[in-house]
């Protein structure tokens, strides 16, 4: 890269002028989505471990420390080392079910 | 002009080649994947990786798009050994095609200990015949663990030059594991689940873009296959030069892929305008 590591090529200033109607719409989505689950009739579960996951996920996006993309992403991870004796199915869920560690 | 080093044209249309070749692609590699269902059969297989190398290279080349294979049984069906192995007996001889590059792409999908087996053993018939091999990292919240499966997988069996293996679907999160084992790294832009072009290029920033190459993997789900133009134009309006624009998207791919003697850049005439 022509920028020293780490460094956009282009300054702050341009940076929010390119990405913030992007950014400003997708965090709109985001409040929109919790509204809505608030709307919504009640199911029996009193909480979702997917929705907690993007509110956990919410604290590290507005944190003042770097890194939160990755640190959102390691949140959402599973922490287990070890292989699984038998796949749960083939698709994942996007964020790792408390309790099973 | 672009090379996507991962997309599955099988499941793409024919209005996709000529999009792609008129946005400036100019080769493609496509490994073999799970189509959505499980295959009932390992002759299934074989008519899937004729596909790859017979007639999928006529579709793409009609748009004067090289179209190179990868082989292999993927891990989303991979967690029935005995089955697996019937797969992958017929591996070799798709490997000694002149359009096949290595075993790809291979990998985990959840993580499983028959997985990690049937991995291991691609890993050996790559080493046996000096393939490159292109692996894929598990999705969403099973990646962080997946990728490092993987890494001490190939750690341990230790017959295959790092450089010659790509550890594909990167995200923040490992992409400095791969990197920092010698190993190509690449990154895939998808609409929702994997990179978009902003983060792709995030990535870049922060870690160079040394042993990186970007691709859309296209296919039969959510996914765009002109990813790698627009992640270009995203480079653009990021201020990024038209030298590295071209690296990430052109000289990266070219140099991993180049290392399998079967690889040639060169498109084939188009017989469609």
């Amino acid at each position: 890269m022509t920028t020293p590591a780490g460094k956009p090529p282009i300054d702050r200033q341009a940076l929010i002028d390119l990405g913030f109607i992007d950014a400003r719409a997708k965090v709109l989505d985001i409040a929109a989505f919790l509204d809505r689950l608030d709307r919504a009739p009640p199911s029996a579960a009193p909480t979702d471990f997917r929705v907690d996951a993007i509110r956990a996920a919410l604290a590290i996006a507005i944190d003042t420390s770097p890194a939160r993309a990755e640190r959102i992403l390691k949140c959402w991870s599973d922490p287990t080392t070890q292989p699984v004796a038998h796949a749960d199915g083939k698709a994942a869920r996007g964020a790792h079910p408390p309790g099973n560690t | 002009m672009y090379i996507d080093p991962h997309i599955h044209m099988v499941s793409r249309t024919t209005d996709d080649y000529a999009r792609m070749a008129a946005a400036g692609c100019v080769a493609v590699t496509e490994p073999a994947f799970w189509a959505g269902f499980d295959r009932s059969s390992a002759a299934g297989f074989y008519d899937y990786f004729r596909q790859l190398t017979e007639s999928e290279p006529r579709r793409a080349a009609a748009y004067g798009i090289a179209h190179h294979a990868w082989i292999c049984i993927n891990p989303k069906e991979a967690d029935d050994h005995g089955f697996a192995r019937e797969v992958m007996s017929m591996i070799p001889e798709f490997l000694s095609r002149s359009n096949v590059l290595g075993v790809g792409e291979i990998g985990l999908n959840r993580n499983s200990k028959t997985e990690l087996t049937v991995f291991e053993e691609h890993l050996e018939i790559a080493a046996r015949h000096n393939s490159l091999v292109l692996i894929h990292t598990p999705h969403l919240e099973d990646k962080l663990k997946g990728t490092r499966l993987i890494l001490d997988a190939i750690a341990a069996h230790g017959k295959i030059n790092p450089a010659r293996i790509l550890v594909d679907h990167v995200e923040e999160h490992t992409v400095r594991m791969v990197l920092d084992r010698g190993i190509w790294a690449g990154m895939t832009l998808y609409p929702d689940t994997k990179c978009s072009a902003a983060r792709a290029v995030d990535i870049m920033e922060m870690h160079g873009t040394e042993r990186i190459w970007i691709n859309s993997a296209g296919d039969w789900g959510r996914s765009d296959p002109l990813a790698v133009p627009k992640a270009v134009v995203t480079m653009r309006a990021r201020g990024h030069t038209a030298a590295d624009i071209h690296k990430i998207s052109f000289d990266n791919p070219r140099a991993f892929l180049s290392q399998s003697g079967n690889f040639n850049v060169n498109a084939p005439r188009p017989t469609i305008s």
